[in-house]
């Protein structure tokens, strides 16, 4: 087991020092850098900077040093925790992202569990109970769940929330709270504007998990130890929740490798719509403006959020499961 | 008696010399709600072909003083005679918020038909044309059959187009990726050795990487001149660049078991090419499943351009995309306004509902000898 996670963990930085290169190639690649857009800005609201002044920013910058002195520069400066300074904002962009990537965390994690409660109660139900009227109305919902593009779902209910009911579901706390100090009230704020969010941003997956749950038993459940128990007199809701469910759970939880990455990625887009403080929405501006310092920090940080979610997951499985121990 | 037992032989000697692409499409025509999806999404690549067949006008045709017209609905009957009509719209700006509020006026009608001339096009980009799905039959009248937006340009003619461009890149990036797919795992699965090993670590590196945030990056970074049809092409390459990751796994998977098969040995024996042996006799043992995995990787596909297209990253206007014609419902206050904005978001529902369900029937159906 320790060997497993070693082996892991030992890949980790060898991931990150290829997404790094990655992530400079793709935020270096547009013509034009950040100065450029600078002074288009300058220029496009009257007033103008001398060429020596362009120099000076542009050697501040480094950004007249060839492009692997940039880049050895830029993953030194992040090596030692320092993520550079935003362009744009004139803030370090540690600052700047700093609280919203703890709310994107959050956002995900309450979205996996969110869909966990919803999804392994709806496929149990819907596998015990197969073809009957409330299989096939999940089926439907299952359906449509994975059929409907996220933003989709999140301006319709911002749509019927603000028409029908005339409040606004956009944000993550009431104004009150915006700029307050961490406390419970806040965190409990937090809370009853989190769910409609979480919610959006899980049901796609939702759908996909109830299915894969509602699946998995099925094939448990014609198993001969199954039978083997209810002669035995077992009582059917504690035969099916102790032996088959547990089995079935197996194949659940290697789902969360690629799904919990898929909500930190996937809370981009939600966020962007439901105008949640998120580095979603910051990556988004960072990007069309190049500010290319901010958007390769946050870019590095997806894939690092992703690369842990794979990790945690291959670690929960091979605890589960001592055939995949053995693999590795 | 006799006559039953000489039907069952009948019946099984039609099995038994059935194709394996006959036992498919017999498999798969059981499949009730795949069988109707399939019949929505030849609608919908209908319209890809010929989208200025389906529309009533051109596209791009604006008016500022026609704008958020609500969706005039058509009446098929006049005085119960055959005379399908349309609701003239009638605008009233309001005294307090000098809005323009639209009513629909049943007194004033616009004769509508259907295969009636209208705005001449081009199909399929080469021979003239005139005649269109619907129309006014009063050339100088214009219909707005879902509403018009904020320009005042027809939403119903916008969607036809949006739906050429949605659909298309669905398709072409799959095809992408499927050829990427086979080609590198195929290569991967049939060589082995460090061959399969760099192309292992690839799609591992390429599966770890934050899909979205990586393809706005990506996007943003495409020129800013780029022409619609280049920024087309390097959306859809962008899509398949990543997609094509699973496909690659699969491929391999099945090369891998087929390569110990006796009549890949058989193949080899008689002296056939490895390109040969691989394009005549092991892809054909697994086409079908790749179809069903690809039709299942289309409406992926169109979800991905949609969001990307709907954050500004995608397709840009004056292309029309769904992701495109869904922008202009991104604000609240528009949308309460005119609600019909969202009905893009319900073909992009209904178009990835019926991939899905085809998909899944074909999966079922791809594997004509399982049970």
């Amino acid at each position: 087991m320790i060997r497993f996670v070693l082996q892991r963990l030992l890949l980790l930085p060898l991931l990150m020092a290829v997404f790094s290169i990655l992530v400079f190639v793709i935020v270096e690649a547009p013509p034009g850098d950040f100065l450029t857009s600078y002074i288009a800005t300058l220029a496009s609201s009257g007033s103008s900077i001398g060429a020596e002044h362009v120099e000076a920013l542009r050697r501040q910058y480094g950004l007249d040093q060839p492009i692997w002195v940039q880049y050895l520069k830029w993953v030194g400066n992040l090596l030692q925790g320092d993520l550079g300074l935003s362009l744009e904002y004139q803030r370090p962009n540690a600052e700047l992202i700093g609280e919203q990537l703890f709310l994107t965390v959050v956002l995900a994690l309450f979205s996996f569990v969110l869909t966990w409660i919803i999804a392994v109660p709806a496929g149990i139900y819907s596998a015990i109970r197969q073809r009957s009227v409330v299989d096939y109305i999940l089926t439907v919902v299952n359906y449509i769940g994975v059929a409907t593009p996220n933003f989709m779902l999140a301006l319709v209910l911002m749509w019927v929330a603000f028409a029908y009911f005339g409040i606004s579901v956009t944000g993550l706390f009431s104004p009150e709270y915006q700029g307050a100090e961490w406390s419970l009230a806040k965190f409990l704020d937090l809370l009853a504007h989190a769910w409609l969010p979480s919610l959006v941003l899980g049901i796609a997956g939702t759908a996909r998990l109830t299915r894969v749950m509602r699946a998995n038993l099925l094939d448990e459940l014609n198993k001969p130890y199954v039978v083997t128990a209810r002669a035995k007199g077992l009582s059917e809701w504690t035969l099916v929740l102790r032996y088959p469910v547990r089995l079935a759970f197996n194949p659940l939880v290697s789902t969360i490798g690629w799904y919990l990455p898929q909500l930190f990625s996937g809370s981009l887009i939600v966020a962007t719509v439901m105008n949640l403080p998120n580095i979603g929405p910051l990556l988004l501006r960072a990007l069309v403006n190049q500010d290319m310092y901010l958007a390769g920090s946050i870019l590095l940080i997806y894939c690092m959020l992703t690369i842990v979610g794979t990790l945690l997951s291959d670690i929960l499985l091979a605890w589960l499961d001592p055939r995949i121990r053995m693999e590795g | 008696m006799a006559g039953a037992a000489a039907d069952m032989s009948a019946a099984e000697e039609r099995i038994s010399v059935a194709s394996n692409w006959t036992l498919v499409w017999w498999r798969f025509r059981k499949h009730k709600l795949a069988l109707a999806s399939a019949a929505i999404l030849a609608v919908l690549y209908a319209i890809v072909l010929c989208p200025d067949f389906f529309s009533t006008q051109h596209p791009e045709r604006t008016d500022a003083r026609q704008a958020f017209i609500p969706i005039q609905s058509i009446h098929f009957l006049d005085d119960g005679k055959w005379a399908p009509w349309v609701p003239a719209a009638v605008g009233k700006r309001n005294p307090v918020t000098l809005r323009m509020e639209w009513g629909a006026d049943p007194s004033r009608r616009i004769r509508i038909g259907f295969f009636v001339d209208g705005p001449e096009y081009r199909f399929l980009g080469l021979v003239r044309a005139k005649v269109r799905l619907v129309g006014p039959l009063d050339p100088e009248q214009r219909i707005f059959l879902l509403g018009s937006d904020r320009m005042g340009r027809d939403q119903w003619s916008r969607i036809m187009h949006g739906t050429q461009t949605s659909m298309t890149i669905g398709l072409v990036a799959v095809t992408l990726s499927v050829v990427l797919g086979i080609v590198l795992g195929g290569i991967s699965g049939y060589f082995g050795g460090w061959t399969d090993q760099v192309i292992q670590r690839l799609i591992e590196i390429l599966q770890s990487v934050p899909t979205i945030p990586i393809w706005l990056a990506l996007s943003a970074a495409l020129p800013r001149d780029w022409t619609p049809t280049q920024v087309f092409f390097a959306i859809t390459v962008i899509l398949s660049l990543i997609g094509w990751t699973t496909l690659g796994r699969e491929v391999r998977g099945r090369f891998l078991a087929l390569r110990e098969e006796d009549f890949v040995l058989a193949a080899e024996l008689a002296g056939c090419s490895r390109w040969r042996i691989i394009v005549r006799h092991m892809v054909p043992t697994f086409l079908s499943h790749i179809i069903a995995t690809s039709s299942l990787a289309i409406p992926v596909m169109i979800i991905n351009e949609t969001s990307l297209s709907f954050l500004g990253l995608g397709i840009r206007p004056p292309a029309i995309s769904w992701g495109v014609l869904l922008q202009e419902a991104q604000n609240i206050q528009t949308l309460a306004l005119a609600p019909w904005l969202l009905l893009p978001g319900l073909l992009v529902i209904v178009a990835v509902l019926a991939f899905n369900l085809v998909g899944d029937g074909l999966r079922d159906a791809s594997d004509p000898y399982s049970k």
